[in-house]
């Protein structure tokens, strides 16, 4: 599994996303020191990465909340936490239900391919 | 430039979404909070201003909301939605004002959205920083604003009369 954190400097959330993505991850029984964390300084690269805003969190390359139709660029990203409420950082349950997903899809993934009849060795 | 506690405020002249000039003054006490529409950090403290300027409103307290963000990086913060935000209840009687030049927000020596000052009778900045010390917290109410109007209201000064603004950054043109 590939966790990243995306973030940009000039929004202060992110230390808090890090903390909340660890926790999570050590819930999971995951590595919390495997998470790959990447700066966004530049509005090019912001374009490049397909990065809506500060911070941003994909498990296998998919975001923990739908990006919608957000523009890329260097911002501080909206999120909702599951009460409704405006929040800078992803709701915790969001990040652990995102990561549990990822982790049973390779579960499946992997057990497929042990099981697969048609694999020849 | 920095504003310090105890120094005059910085006058200006903003248009609101309809065009309306405003001023800040003429009032026992004035708040000039600066925000935006994209800020996660904004939004969440919205409401809590917004109940505030309500709650305040017979006192005679004045709340300004300024934007001073550059649109042309950050379309969401343009005029035309400021407009739909105003159009949409959002600011329920606080004016929204355009600082299109920016030169308000960098007379305030602004840092952040939101980043609010509260002026007194005589225009002397008496408060600025955050609205509370929790933006996750709606029951903290603004709790920082309330505590200082109602300081400057009964003629005793803010405590604190400062703290850290915590938000977004102001997004300057480049």
């Amino acid at each position: 599994m590939h966790v990243e954190l995306l973030f940009w400097d000039g929004c202060p959330s992110h230390p808090r996303a890090l903390a909340d993505l660890r926790a999570a991850m050590a819930g999971l029984g995951l590595d919390p020191s495997t998470v790959a964390i990447r700066e966004i300084d530049t509005h090019e690269r912001a374009a490049r990465e397909r990065f809506v805003g500060s911070p941003t969190i994909r498990i296998d390359g998919v975001d923990v909340q739908p990006t919608g139709d957000e523009p890329y660029g260097l911002t501080c990203r909206v999120y909702y936490r599951r009460d409704g409420r405006i929040s800078p950082t992803p709701d915790p349950a969001d990040v652990r239900d995102a990561l549990r997903a990822a982790a049973t899809a390779i579960d499946v993934h992997t057990s497929a391919v042990q099981t697969d009849p048609t694999e020849r060795r | 430039m920095t504003v310090a506690i105890g120094d005059p405020a910085p006058a200006f002249a903003l248009p609101d979404t309809a065009g309306t000039m405003h001023t800040p003054g003429e009032a026992p006490a004035t708040v000039v909070v600066f925000t935006c529409n994209h800020c996660p950090y904004a939004l969440a403290w919205h409401d809590r201003i917004i109940a505030l300027a309500h709650d305040y409103a017979d006192r005679g307290v004045r709340v300004l909301a300024i934007n001073p963000n550059d649109a042309g990086r950050y379309p969401r913060d343009s005029i035309e939605a400021m407009r739909a935000r105003v159009q949409g209840g959002e600011f329920d009687g606080v004016p929204y004002l355009r600082d299109e030049s920016q030169e308000v927000a960098r007379a305030y020596d602004a840092e952040t959205t939101p980043d609010v000052f509260v002026l007194d009778a005589a225009g002397l900045l008496r408060y600025r920083g955050a609205p509370d010390a929790d933006y996750e917290d709606p029951s903290q109410r603004a709790a920082f604003l309330r505590d200082a109007l109602d300081a400057i209201l009964d003629g005793r000064d803010p405590e604190p009369a400062q703290t850290p603004p915590v938000g977004c950054s102001i997004k300057w043109r480049e």
